[in-house]
Parts: structure tokens; C-alpha cells; sequence
């Protein structure tokens, strides 16, 4: 045990943990301490922004400890994360009591005006925050669980796997769409008024749930890290690199495969639970196919299999994502496409990869690059 | 079953017997049978696909065979159990083309085979102890990677890269080795080096090798079995089975 915490910490995460929260710490005091309209003022859609990227983030850190480290290239993720957020919808809607439009202390607004009697079994408990905060973990953790146990005993790897995976989150998609799932059809969950007593509309919570995001993400990120700094983290990457192989060593593939998914599927759930409350509703389109997809183009961006590189990935995709929705929202899809195969051709280790090399010791791109271009330029020097 | 087969089953480390595979109605292996004493090692030869490969791929369990015995210490029926649980009872395997996980350190792949506790727990917990640190710098030391330690596997030669995997075998120490070509884009030094390696690891091991350069089996100078089309031609000491007019016919007067 002390081994597996002792390697959490390494000079890289260190100096990668210390850049996000001094960032972090920099937007939350320009947020709250320079007065409105100073030039340095942070303005608090840009902290939520911010903290929705962070939630990203977290989603995108899931996804490169199972496909980076084991090769498993999940593309149903968004479906853990949207379980996440709807555990954390339900506490949300339960918070809100008889402050709703119909002033029903037991029904959300919802089950009111399509004639509920009474509240669902499943909604019980969820009034209170601690077992809210479990079932974010749980159930995501459940499902992956349960999916993992058959897809990996019985041997569905490759593009097979992702097929299913997808599968996976368009039903999900279309249960939650159904208005007798209990869980507010297509209109989802919305209209959140506070969390743990603190109003959800003020700046304060919004800067605590930057920081929650923040805390969840570093501890995420060590977590993954003492997870592949482990004779664990090396097992999966054998797994990942030579399967049979690591199976005729006496590694049960199927067990490595379903914890460190299962794990996966946990985090990705706490992402999408952050990320609730930040942007004020969950509905089912967050279980749209095309979502986990676009997780998995954020990790092979930042470079898969680096853990850091998923979170500048996740952050920078979706800074490019809402500058351009804004701007010119006809061309995103298309430049999204474009991103993907253009760092598929030419920077298949990612952004990370090309500037640092990588870890299994190549040189990078464009150091290599830079190196004949001197090389280059002595030769001309000495002619 | 003869009651004579069933007394050599009893110290037998391996016991095949009317092992039958096809794929798709092709015969790889035909009614194969072969016994293998504790503490023994053979050398298997024979034309290319003759099937020894595949008899490897039975006894480890990747492939299941349509019928006959595979039976390991003389009671535990191999076809019951897969891949990792063949590997857990105690039979290690080199493969034909080298697989060494490439990605990561010669040293790391030497820990990763290095007999221990397989569960996900313990290799979460799990420390390089002194002892076992000892044992892999013995391992590169034997091997000849000692200076190749640190480096990623995947840049190794394919003779190192063989070397690696014999010597992931010997971490694993199991009590029989399936070695298959471990000579294969050798040099004529590594090849008499590699035998020697393996005459050592003989040892204290049962193992099986497969090999179809004839110096190197003459320097291991143990039984030969000879396969062909799926079945045992001959067995017996190199010269007997050189000597054998059909052995020649198929395989050596090629
Ligand atoms: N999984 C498979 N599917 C179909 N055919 C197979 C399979 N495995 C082996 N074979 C066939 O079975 C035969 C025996 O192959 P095997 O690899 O065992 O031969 P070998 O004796 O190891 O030959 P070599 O000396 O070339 O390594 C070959 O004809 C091969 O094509
Ligand atoms: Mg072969």
C-alpha cells in the first residue's frame, strides 16, 4: 500500500499539479476579489466554463488510463460520465423541495405534470447527499462492472469492443429519453437551485465547484498514476502491446481488464457529476454516441498513454470547440473531423508526443526536426 | 489405452496420447502421442508444418484439441484449463517469433515474468523486492543483457530479443519449458551459445524444444522426436533418427 501511494508522486505530476492549481487559484481570485469590470476581473461564466473543461477533463483522464495504458478503446464513456450527472441531477431536483412551479415537496416538477402519485423507488435516498455521492460512483462502476465481466471473458477486443460500447451508450440514450424511466424524458433534469445550502446561482458555489473539479481531477490524476506506476500499470500495458503473451505468463487478462475499466468507468462518473451542477442541467443527449467519440479525439490529441496529455487535450479541443461554435458554429463538426485525422497522420503521439518525445523513448517529431535542421545548417556553415 | 503408457503416465511430466486437431478438415496434428519424463529434455524436429507449433499451442492451451489426452504430472488434464491457468500449474512457453513486450524495459519484462502471485491485488501492492531484484540481475547476467537493462525491449536485436524471452522463461521458472526455434536468425556463435543456456536451464527442468538446425540439436544431444504431418515418424538418439530411411525422405534429404 505504501508502495502503490508512495508512486502517485513524481517530479512530472508534480510540476503538471502545481501548473493547473495556481492557474486555478489565479481565475478563482480574479473572479472574486478584482471588482467588476476591472480589467483583470474574472467574469464567473468563464470560472464555470473553466470548470465544466476541468469535468472534461477528468472524462478524458477515464478514457487514457483504459485506452492509452490497456488498449481498450472505449466509445461509451460519455455514458458513465452521463450516469455520474444524473445521480448528482437527481440529488439536485430533490434539493429543490417545494420551491418548484408546482410546489410539491415530494415530486420534482416533473413527475407533477406527468401525474406521478408518488416518488419512484429508485429516487429514494437520493434527498441525501452521501448517498448521492456514492450512487455517482456506484452505479457507473456497476454498469461497467456487469459490461466488463461478459465483454472480457468473453474475449471482445478491438473494434468489436468499441461497437459494443457504443451500443451500450445509445441504449442508455434512448431509455432516458422514454418519460416513463422516471427521469424526466427528454427535458432531463434542470432548474437546480442549490447544493449542500449554497446557491448554485452565486459566485462563491461557482468558484467552489472550480475548485471541487480541480481537487477531483489532480486526485484522478494521481490515482492513475500510482495505478500505471504499479507492476499493475505494467501488466495493462502488456495487455496492451501483446495480450496473448501476458495471458501465457498467468495473467488473468479478463480481471486486469474489468478493474482497471471499472475504475475508469468510476472517475468518468464523478466527472459527469461535477459537471451537473456547473452547466445547470443533465439530459439523455449526453449519452449520445458522437460524445464518447469526441473523448477519445480530446485523448488523441493530447497524446494517448501520458495521463497529462489527456487533460491539455481535453481542455484545448474544447477551448478550439467553443470559440468556434461561437464564431463560426457551421464548421466545428468539420474542423473536429479534420483535428482527428490530421493527428492521426501526423502527430500520432499527440501534441505531448511531438514536443517531448514520448515514453517509449523515440525521439519526437519534431525534435528529430529541429535536429537535422542544425545538422543542416553546420553543414552549410562549414561549406 | 495400453496398460504400458498408462505406467509411464504416472512419471511422466507430459503425456499426450491420440491428440487429433483440425482446422478447417485440415490434419494438424493426426493421432499424435508422446511422453515426456520428469527432468527430461527432447528435441522435436521436423518439416514445416508438421505440426509443432501447434503441439505447443495444445498443451498451453490456446488451442483445444478435437480429442485425444494432454495430461501434465501425470494427472492434471490439460484440456481443462486455459492459457493463464496452464502457465499458473507450472508450463512456461517461448514463441516461435519472438514476443517480448516491446514497449517497455528489458528489466521490466524480466519482472513481469518473474515467478509470482498473478492477482491484480498483489501486483498492485507489489514491490521489487531485494530478492527478486536479485534473481533479474542474474537473469540479464546469464542472458547477456546486463547493459541492455534499462533499454525498451523493442529496440533489442532479434537474437537479444530471444534471449530475453528465454530468459523470461527462467523467470517465470516453470517446471516445463516449451522452447520453440529458440536459434531461429542466429548467429553461428549465439546458436552454441543458446544451446549451452539451455542445456543448463536442463538442469533443473523438464523441456521441449523445437528446433530445426541440426548443429544446434546434435550440441543438445538428447532424444529426438521427428513430426511429420501430424504425427510421431521417429524417435530415438539424432543418429538413429538421421539414419531412418523415412526420416530422410521428408525432412533431412530435402
Ligand atoms: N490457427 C490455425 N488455423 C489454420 N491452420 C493452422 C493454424 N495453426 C496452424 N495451422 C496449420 O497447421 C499446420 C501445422 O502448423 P505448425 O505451425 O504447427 O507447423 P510447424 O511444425 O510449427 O511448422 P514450422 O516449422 O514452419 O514452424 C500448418 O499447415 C499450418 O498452416
Ligand atoms: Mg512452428
Amino acid at each position: 500500500m505504501r508502495g502503490l501511494v508512495f508512486r502517485a508522486f513524481d517530479r512530472g505530476g508534480m510540476i503538471f499539479l502545481g501548473i493547473l492549481f495556481g492557474l486555478i487559484l489565479l481565475l478563482a481570485l480574479s473572479n472574486l476579489i478584482m471588482p467588476v469590470g476591472h480589467p483583470l476581473h474574472a467574469p464567473t461564466y468563464l470560472v464555470s466554463l473553466i470548470g465544466k473543461y476541468l469535468t472534461y477533463a477528468l472524462l478524458a483522464l477515464s478514457v487514457d488510463l483504459i485506452w492509452g495504458f490497456c488498449g481498450i478503446l472505449s466509445l461509451g464513456h460519455g455514458a458513465f460520465f452521463a450516469l455520474g450527472g444524473y445521480a448528482m441531477g437527481m440529488y439536485l431536483m430533490r434539493q429543490i423541495g417545494d420551491r418548484g412551479v408546482y410546489g410539491n415537496p415530494e415530486l420534482p416538477d416533473f413527475m407533477v405534470f406527468l401525474n406521478y402519485s408518488e416518488l419512484p423507488w429508485y429516487w429514494h435516498g437520493f434527498d441525501m447527499f452521501w448517498f448521492a455521492a456514492i450512487m455517482i460512483v456506484f452505479v457507473p462502476g456497476l454498469l461497467a462492472f456487469i459490461f466488463g465481466w461478459f465483454a472480457f471473458r468473453s474475449r471482445v477486443t478491438g473494434v468489436y469492443l468499441s461497437i459494443i460500447t457504443q451500443a451500450m451508450t445509445y441504449a442508455l440514450m434512448l431509455a432516458f429519453f422514454r418519460n416513463n424511466m422516471g427521469f424526466g424524458g427528454n427535458n432531463g433534469l434542470t432548474d437546480f437551485k442549490d447544493l449542500l445550502g449554497f446557491d448554485l446561482q452565486n459566485d462563491g458555489t461557482r468558484v467552489g465547484l472550480l475548485f471541487a473539479s480541480a481537487m477531483a481531477l489532480g486526485l484522478g490524476f494521481l490515482i492513475c498514476k500510482a495505478v500505471t506506476r504499479s507492476k499493475y500499470g505494467k501488466v495493462i500495458t502488456a495487455i496492451r502491446d501483446a495480450e496473448s503473451r501476458t495471458r501465457f505468463l498467468g495473467y488473468r487478462v479478463d480481471r486486469y481488464k474489468l478493474a482497471v475499466f471499472t475504475l475508469s468507468a468510476c472517475m468518468a462518473g464523478v466527472a459527469g457529476a461535477l459537471y451537473v451542477p456547473q452547466v445547470g442541467i443533465i439530459n439523455p443527449s449526453e449519452f449520445t454516441p458522437a460524445n464518447s467519440i469526441e473523448v477519445v479525439i480530446w485523448v488523441a490529441v493530447g497524446g494517448r498513454g501520458t495521463l497529462y496529455g489527456a487533460v491539455i487535450g481535453a481542455i484545448l479541443v474544447n477551448y478550439a470547440k467553443t470559440y468556434l461554435t461561437g464564431a463560426l458554429p457551421e464548421i466545428w463538426l468539420f474542423a473536429l473531423g479534420g483535428l482527428f485525422v490530421f493527428v492521426t497522420l501526423f502527430l500520432p503521439r499527440g501534441i505531448v508526443g511531438a514536443v517531448n518525445g514520448s515514453g517509449d523513448g523515440g525521439p519526437s517529431p519534431i525534435m528529430t526536426k529541429v535536429r537535422d535542421w542544425r545538422a543542416a545548417r553546420a553543414m552549410e556553415g562549414r561549406s | 489405452m495400453s496398460t504400458a503408457f498408462n505406467t509411464s503416465m504416472a512419471d511422466s511430466i507430459l503425456y499426450l496420447d491420440g491428440v487429433n486437431v483440425s482446422f478447417d478438415g485440415f490434419r494438424a496434428l493426426n493421432d499424435l502421442s508422446l511422453v515426456l519424463d520428469a527432468g527430461e529434455m527432447r528435441a522435436i524436429i521436423g518439416p514445416n508444418g508438421a505440426g509443432k507449433t501447434t503441439m505447443m499451442d495444445i498443451i498451453t492451451g490456446k488451442t483445444r484439441p478435437d480429442s485425444g489426452q494432454v495430461v501434465f504430472e501425470g494427472n492434471v488434464d490439460l484440456t481443462r484449463h486455459d492459457e493463464a491457468a496452464i502457465a499458473e500449474l507450472g508450463i512456461g512457453r517461448k514463441f516461435q517469433k519472438p514476443t517480448v513486450f516491446e514497449t517497455q524495459t528489458v528489466h521490466d519484462n524480466l519482472e513481469l515474468a518473474l515467478k509470482a502471485d498473478r492477482s491484480v491485488r498483489s501486483s498492485l501492492l507489489w514491490m521489487l523486492s531485494n530478492e527478486a531484484s536479485r534473481r533479474i540481475d542474474e537473469i540479464l547476467a546469464i542472458t547477456r543483457l546486463g547493459d541492455h537493462a534499462n533499454e525498451i525491449a523493442g529496440s533489442l536485436s532479434h537474437g537479444q530479443k530471444q534471449w530475453l524471452e528465454i530468459g523470461m522463461l527462467l523467470a517465470q521458472d516453470p517446471k516445463l519449458l516449451l522452447v520453440d526455434e529458440p536459434a531461429a536468425g542466429m548467429t553461428d556463435d549465439e546458436t552454441a551459445e543458446t544451446a549451452r543456456l539451455l542445456k543448463e536451464i536442463a538442469e533443473s527442468h523438464s523441456v521441449v524444444v523445437v528446433e530445426h538446425d541440426m548443429t544446434f540439436v546434435r550440441d543438445l544431444g538428447v532424444k529426438v522426436t521427428v513430426l511429420h504431418e501430424g504425427s510421431v515418424l521417429a524417435e530415438g538418439s539424432l543418429d538413429a533418427v538421421s539414419a531412418d530411411k523415412r526420416v530422410i525422405e521428408v525432412y533431412l534429404g530435402r
